[in-house]
C-alpha cells in the first residue's frame, strides 16, 4: 500500500525500526563498556545489543526494499 | 525539557535517559510527518472518511487490530492477568477470534457490497432512519467519552510510571492525534496505526522473552506461580494457569465466573458485538480495496490477536511469578489502582495491578529499550484515540449532520465537517478527561453506558443480515428493548447488590462476570423482541433488501483463485490454531 504519492507505509516503518534499532544498539554498546551501577535483571544477556541490532537490520531491509521510487507497495 | 516532563514532587517507577527521550520524540515527529505527508490525499469524502477504499488486506487487518490495542488494553489486561491469571487470555481468544472470523466470512460481504460509510449507515439501509439515529447518536457520544476516559487513565499511569505531569500527557498526545487525523483523515489514522502496531511489538516483545528465560520456561513459570500463591494462601492457585478446567463452578476461579458466561456472554454477545458492529474497528475493514481484502483483513487481525497474549497476558503472569520487593526481598503484591494511587498508597510505595507491564519493562529494559517500551505504550494509546476520533468524525458527518441537520451537504462541506469534527472529538475527549479528573465516579457510569449498546446492536445487525423477515419496526424496538434491559439490569445491581445472584447466576460473580451475563441477557432480549415485533409488522419488500440480506445478495464466488488466496482457507487455519491453543492451556 502506498502513502501519499509514492512512499509506501512500509518505508516509514523501516525508517522507524532502523533509527530506533541504531539508538538501542548504540546504548547497548555504551553500557557494555560502561556498565550501570544498578543493572537491569539479565543484564549479562545484553538484550539492547542483539535486540537493537535485529531491529536495525530489519529496518534497513525494509527501508531499502520499499525505498521511494522502486515502485514496491 | 525536564520541567515539561516532570510532575512536581512526583515519585516515578522508571527514569528515562536521554536516548529514551530521543526515541519518544522521534516517534512523535514521525507520526506528525506522516499526517502532513498524507494531507494531499484527503480531499474528497471517500478519501477522508474511507481512506479511498484502497487499503490492502494487510494494512486494513493490522489497523483493525491496532485501533483496539490501546495502551490501557495493554496495561489493563496485563494487570488483569496478574489479578485473574490466565483466564484473562479468554478476552483475546474466545473473546475475539470466533467474532473476527464471523465478521470476515459472514458479515463483511454485506457491509462491503452495500458500500455503507458506517455501521449506523447499514442500519439505515436495512431498518430505516430511526434505528440509524439511535445507533449513531449513542455511538458518537459514547466513543468520544470513552476516549476521554482512556486519555485520563493513560495520563494517570504516565504520572505514576514516568512522573509526567498529567496535563502534559493529555495535551501533547491528544493534540498530536488531532493534527495527524485532521490532516490526513482515515488514511493517516490507518497508516499510523500500522506503524504503532509494529512499534508495540518491537517495544513489548522482549519482556516475555527475557521473562521466560528468567522463570525457566513455561513449566518453571507455572511452578513459581503455584508456589507464590500457595505462600500467600490464595484459594485455588492452579486456576491461575488453566484456561477452562476451573470454569465448571463459579467459586473455583478468581473471576467468579463459569463457562456459560465465558462462552455465551463473552464469546457470543460481547465479543461479537464489539468486533462486528463497533464502528471503531469495522471502519478499517470498510476501507479495504475489494471484497477479498475486506474478508482477509479480519482474518489477518485474528491471527495477530491470538499472539497478543504473549506480550500482554504473559507479562502479567511473569509479574505474579517473579516480582519481589526490592527492599525486603519478599513477594511484591500488587493492589487495585485506586488503593495504590491514593496518597496513602503512594506513601507506602504500593503498586497497582495496571503497573505490572511497566514494572516488568523496568525490570529488563535498560536505556534505549526502555524508551522503545514507553513509546509502545504511548503508541497504543494514540492508535486507540485516533480510532475513536476518526470513527466519531465519520458517524457524526454522515449519520447525524448529513442525515438530520444538513441533508444537502456537499462532499466538500462533509470533508470540512470531518476535519472540524476530528478537532471537536479530541476537544470533547479532553473535556471528559478533565471532568473525570474532578469526579472519578463518572468513569464507572460512562464505561457502563458504553456496554449498554454493544450486545443489542450485534443481535440487531446479525438478524438484519441473516433474516429477511426482520422488519424496520422489529429492528428499532429490539435495539431499544435490548439497550433498556441492559440499563435496567445494571441499575438493579447498583441499587441492590444482592441482585447479582440473579443477573450473573451467582453471588460469587465479580464485575467481569456481571458484564458477561448482562450482555447475554440483553442480547437475547433484543433478539426476541426483534423477532416478535417483526412477525407482527410489515417487512421491507425483497427489492429493497438486495445487497443487505443473506439470500437476496449476490456474493461473488472465489473458485477462480487458488486455495491459498481464499479467505475461508485462512479462516480455517486460524480456527484450528485457536482450538489447539485452548487445548494446550486447558
Amino acid at each position: 500500500m502506498k502513502a501519499g504519492g509514492s512512499i509506501s507505509i512500509w518505508f516509514f516503518i523501516g525508517i522507524s525500526l532502523l533509527v530506533n534499532g541504531l539508538l538501542i544498539f548504540g546504548a547497548g554498546i555504551y553500557e557494555l563498556f560502561h556498565p550501570p551501577q544498578v543493572p537491569v535483571v539479565l543484564f549479562h544477556l545484553h538484550a539492547s545489543i542483539w535486540w537493537g541490532g535485529l531491529l536495525a537490520l530489519l529496518g534497513a531491509g525494509y527501508s531499502f526494499y520499499f525505498a521511494p521510487g522502486k515502485g514496491r507497495v | 525539557m525536564t520541567l515539561l516532563f516532570a510532575s512536581a514532587g512526583a515519585s516515578r517507577l522508571v527514569h528515562l535517559s536521554a536516548v529514551d527521550l530521543v526515541i519518544v520524540v522521534f516517534y512523535f515527529l514521525l507520526v506528525l510527518a506522516i499526517g502532513f505527508y498524507l494531507k494531499e490525499r484527503a480531499n474528497t469524502g471517500e478519501d477522508f472518511f474511507m481512506a479511498g477504499r484502497e487499503m490492502t488486506a494487510w494494512i486494513a487487518g493490522l489497523a483493525f487490530l491496532s485501533a483496539n490495542l490501546g495502551s490501557l488494553e495493554l496495561m489493563g489486561w496485563a494487570g488483569n492477568a496478574y489479578k485473574y491469571g490466565i483466564l484473562a487470555a479468554h478476552w483475546y481468544w474466545i473473546g475475539a477470534i470466533p467474532a473476527m472470523l464471523l465478521l470476515a466470512l459472514v458479515m463483511v460481504p454485506f457491509y462491503h457490497i452495500c458500500r455503507t460509510h458506517s455501521v449506523p449507515g447499514y442500519l439505515k439501509l436495512r431498518f430505516g432512519e430511526s434505528s440509524r439515529t439511535l445507533a449513531s447518536v449513542s455511538f458518537a457520544f459514547m466513543t468520544v467519552l470513552m476516549s476521554g476516559i482512556n486519555m485520563y487513565a493513560m495520563a494517570v499511569v504516565m504520572r505514576v510510571v514516568l512522573g509526567w505531569d498529567i496535563h502534559f500527557s493529555i495535551w501533547v498526545s491528544s493534540v498530536t492525534v488531532a493534527i495527524y487525523v485532521a490532516l490526513g483523515g482515515l488514511r493517516s489514522a490507518i497508516f499510523n496505526e500500522v506503524l504503532q502496531f509494529v512499534l508495540i511489538w518491537a517495544g513489548a516483545l522482549l519482556i516475555p522473552i527475557l521473562g521466560l528465560i528468567e522463570a525457566g520456561g513455561w513449566s518453571g513459570l507455572k511452578a513459581r506461580i503455584l508456589q507464590n500463591l500457595t505462600e500467600q494462601h490464595v484459594a485455588n492457585p492452579a486456576a491461575y494457569t488453566h484456561l477452562w478446567s476451573t470454569l465448571g463452578d463459579f467459586s473455583k476461579n478468581p473471576m467468579g465466573i463459569n463457562w456459560i458466561g465465558i462462552v455465551f456472554g463473552l464469546g457470543v454477545f460481547i465479543s461479537m458485538g464489539y468486533w462486528t458492529t463497533d464502528f471503531l474497528v469495522v471502519q478499517r475493514i470498510l476501507a479495504a480495496k475489494d471484497l477479498r481484502s475486506a474478508k482477509l483483513a479480519p482474518i489477518i487481525g485474528a491471527a495477530f490477536k491470538m499472539m497478543v497474549p504473549f506480550i500482554v497476558i504473559l507479562p502479567g503472569l511473569l509479574g505474579l511469578a517473579l516480582l519481589r520487593d526490592p527492599h525486603t526481598g519478599g513477594l511484591l503484591r500488587l493492589v487495585p489502582g485506586d488503593i495504590a494511587w491514593s496518597e496513602a498508597g503512594r506513601a507506602q510505595g504500593l503498586h497497582g495491578f495496571d503497573e505490572v507491564l511497566p514494572l516488568m519493562l523496568a525490570r529488563y529494559c535498560g536505556p534505549g529499550l526502555l524508551g522503545l517500551g514507553i513509546t509502545a505504550l504511548i503508541a497504543g494509546f494514540m492508535s486507540g484515540m485516533a480510532g475513536n476520533v476518526s470513527a466519531f468524525a465519520t458517524v457524526w458527518t454522515y449519520d447525524i449532520y448529513g442525515a438530520l441537520i444538513n441533508k444537502k451537504a456537499s462532499d466538500e462541506l462533509k470533508v470540512k465537517m470531518g476535519r472540524w469534527c476530528t478537532l471537536l472529538g479530541v476537544g470533547i475527549s479532553i473535556g471528559t478527561a478533565y471532568l473525570v479528573m474532578h469526579a472519578q465516579s463518572i468513569m464507572d457510569y460512562v464505561q457502563a453506558l458504553f456496554s449498554f449498546f454493544i450486545a443489542p446492536l450485534f443481535a440487531t445487525v446479525l438478524l438484519g443480515m441473516l433474516w429477511k423477515r426482520a422488519s424496520p419496526a422489529g429492528g428499532f424496538w429490539g435495539l431499544l428493548a435490548g439497550t433498556f434491559s441492559s440499563v435496567g439490569m445494571w441499575a438493579w445491581v447498583k441499587v441492590s447488590p444482592d441482585a447479582i445472584r440473579y443477573v450473573a447466576l451467582s453471588s460469587h460473580a465479580q464485575d467481569q462476570a456481571q458484564n458477561m451475563f448482562r450482555a447475554l441477557w440483553c442480547g437475547l432480549i433484543c433478539g426476541a423482541v426483534t423477532i416478535v415485533v417483526s412477525l407482527a409488522t410489515k417487512p421491507k419488500p425483497d427489492a429493497e433488501l438486495t445487497g443487505l440480506v443473506y439470500g437476496l445478495t449476490p456474493i461473488p464466488h472465489e473458485e477462480h483463485v487458488s486455495v491459498f488466496h481464499r479467505p475461508a482457507f485462512w479462516a480455517a487455519v486460524v480456527g484450528v490454531v485457536f482450538v489447539v491453543l485452548n487445548i494446550i492451556f486447558w
